[in-house]
């Protein structure tokens, strides 16, 4: 059998190499962390960049997800929610979801209280993120995982 | 083909409570995700925009994605000092938007 010429192996190696990358772009050997890294680029987009602290945020989801179609979801901050110190945003996102984002609440100083709950869709066992902004331009973020049992994106 | 939108908050409270309000709007929130049966992606098609008003100002709002559950529900609160209208309003993809009001008595 005739060697491969050290041309020819470099080649194939290169393509293999173009080959894993265009796999990657395409997300299918790295889905998962791809999704992450857009979740990452949400947050950074939301916060400006700042680094949001952790904390402050009760995010509520089950454990256990049986039906991923529909997911029982409450994130709250406990603010005074008073005119000049109120939370602003929270925005949820669900790092292994198809598309990361979920939500992004908008309260008021007559909210009353930081906190919304809803019914979210997740594709598989994930981390939810929770990035909470105030009026005063603060961050925190807080997260959760879930285990889902059936995935919920319809595919 | 208006669906109605399901709303539950108190009809009345005191001045400066903090009242719970709970929406439910029926719509199949296609997240573009779902393929029909030759294969091809079915559009995505959903409610976008939640938003809630008291007396004219902004209480609660949501920017809603495809990962919200179809019939989307949304729970929250609002402070009221005065006696008013809530409205609430809810925005398709497509530009339809869809309201209603409920008043409440504050005393």
């Amino acid at each position: 059998m005739r060697q491969l010429s050290r041309r020819a192996t470099l080649a194939i190696g290169a393509t293999l190499g173009a080959g894993s990358a265009a796999l990657t772009i395409f997300g299918w050997s790295d889905s998962a962390s791809a999704a992450a890294k857009e979740a990452a680029a949400e947050i950074a987009k939301f916060t400006g960049g700042k680094t949001a602290e952790k904390g402050k945020i009760t995010i509520e989801l089950p454990e256990i997800a049986e039906n991923g179609n529909t997911v029982p979801l409450s994130v709250s901050v406990d603010a005074p929610m008073t005119a000049d110190n109120y939370v602003s945003e929270i925005l949820v996102v669900a790092e292994g979801n198809p598309n990361p984002g979920v939500a992004t609440f908008h309260f008021s100083a007559v909210s009353g209280k930081a906190e919304a709950a809803t019914r979210i869709r997740l594709a598989t066992t994930q981390n939810i993120i929770a990035v909470a902004k105030t009026s005063k331009g603060e961050f925190f973020t807080a997260q959760k995982l879930v285990k889902v049992t059936i995935g919920g994106c319809g595919g | 083909m208006a669906e109605k939108p399901r709303l539950k908050l108190p009809k009345q409270a005191k001045k400066g409570e903090v009242i719970e309000i709970k929406t439910l709007m029926p719509h199949i929130m296609e997240s573009g995700q779902r393929k029909d049966k030759d294969g091809k992606p079915i559009p995505r098609k959903i409610i976008n925009k939640f938003a809630c008003e008291f007396n004219g100002k902004p209480v609660f709002s949501a920017n809603l994605e495809p990962a919200i559950a179809a019939n989307p529900y949304m729970q929250f609160y609002a402070k009221v000092d005065a006696s008013g209208t809530f409205k609430f309003t809810w925005t398709d993809d497509d530009g339809t938007v869809t309201t209603a009001e409920e008043k409440i008595t504050v005393g």
